[in-house]
């Protein structure tokens, strides 16, 4: 059971209104885990700070180098914890346990470059559905990536 | 996120959404999800607990061997701790001036000390450090009765000042916080409920709605269950 304020935004959530698709596109991972490239796809508006930050209800998306780790997060919500993110940004983007993963061979590389979002959409959605969804993933299979972690705040 | 899964897989790569919203999830018939019970704004649950982080991307990651869309919860749930953070403030220090733009000077040092350790900070989506007093100032007036229209607001957009506001005194707890990390929502407890700056920004929020400003101007300059 999770405490008021969440459990109330998750409530608030339940009751938007959300896009529906038809059918669920369900692409299998042609090869073993360990031959994989994977990357982060997040939705905490993160932001290198020499990177333009997001508008309000912005759709677009920014490019993260595997390298970068002095990330803003530019989210525009109040309604959930930053601090968790200034403490440890793999809480939200977990690519020091990607590299980990890869050094072990669990996964077999860490993709070049990641790539954000902010979360708070307009309710249709209907820019990252036809516009900047697809250019993102043109981007990743640009990459040769295989496998999409989507982490969202 | 749900969405860009949808398009991902169409496009024909494999995804894992690490959902934080059950019902959403359900409803948007995800792909491949693992739905995570954490407070919200900590897809991977605990800060600095690298073992549990792992755990999470792990279970996650053994979805990619079931042939049919799939979601599944994993097992702990992370309550959220509401209990405002203890962390230690200057002294009042000059008497002259608005409490928290008092409050906000004497940080200043654990701030600069934060941005040293960190290496980034959040502050600057309207205004820059220098500004955070100036900008309290202005937000202790129109609580106090001063017409937003004639007293502007540095920045302007109510909402990035009070996310410069919060950053600002957030990263400054950094430095001043002993102990375990605080958790989802012990940060902003500590900040609206007990700082003069939140105090004042909740003061302000309320004059704006008295003022009949728009309404997106103060709404979200605090979370919506405040």
């Amino acid at each position: 059971m999770t405490t008021p304020a969440d459990a109330t935004m998750r409530a608030y959530a339940a009751t938007l209104p959300v896009p529906e698709f038809e059918s669920t596109a369900f692409t299998r991972l042609g090869k073993p885990l360990s031959e994989a490239r994977v990357a982060i796809v997040t939705s905490a508006a993160l932001h290198r700070p020499d990177q333009e930050g997001f508008g309000q209800a912005e759709t677009g998306f920014r490019a993260l180098d595997r390298s970068d780790r002095n990330l803003v997060m530019g989210h525009w919500s109040p309604n959930f914890d930053h601090t968790g993110f200034r403490l440890d940004l793999n809480v939200v983007y977990p690519i020091d346990r990607l590299e980990e993963l890869a050094a072990e061979g669990v996964i077999g590389d860490v993709a070049p470059r990641h790539f954000a979002f902010a979360g708070n959409q307009p309710d249709t959605v209907s820019e990252i559905r036809l516009d900047t969804g697809p250019a993102c993933a043109a981007e990743l299979i640009k990459d040769a990536v295989d496998v999409v972690l989507l982490t969202p705040v | 996120m749900s969405t860009l899964a949808h398009v991902f897989e169409a496009a024909g790569l494999s995804t894992i959404v690490f959902a934080s919203m059950l019902e959403v999830a359900e409803k948007m018939s995800l792909p491949r999800g693992l739905y995570c019970e954490f407070p919200l704004g900590r897809p991977l649950g605990k800060p600095s607990d690298p073992a549990f982080q792992r755990d999470v991307l792990e279970r996650g990651l053994t979805l990619l061997e079931a042939t049919a869309p799939v979601l599944e919860r994993y097992p702990e749930v992370i309550e959220t701790d509401e209990a405002p953070m203890v962390c230690a403030m200057p002294p009042r220090f000059d008497p002259d001036v608005p409490p928290a733009v008092d409050e906000a000077r004497g940080l200043r040092a654990a701030y600069d000390r934060a941005l040293v350790a960190r290496g980034v900070t959040g502050v600057g989506r309207a205004i820059d450090v220098d500004t955070i007093a100036a900008a309290l100032d202005v937000l202790h007036q129109w609580a106090h009765g001063a017409s937003w229209k004639d007293v502007p607001l540095p920045g302007k957009n109510t909402v990035a000042v009070g996310h410069d506001i919060r950053a600002y005194y957030e990263e400054a707890a950094t430095e001043l916080v002993t102990g375990p990390a605080p958790g989802g929502r012990a940060a902003e407890a500590w900040f609206f409920e007990t700082t003069e700056a939140g105090k004042t920004m909740m003061e302000a929020r309320k004059a704006l709605q008295e003022q009949e400003a728009p309404f997106p101007f103060w709404f979200y300059m605090a979370p919506a269950h405040r």
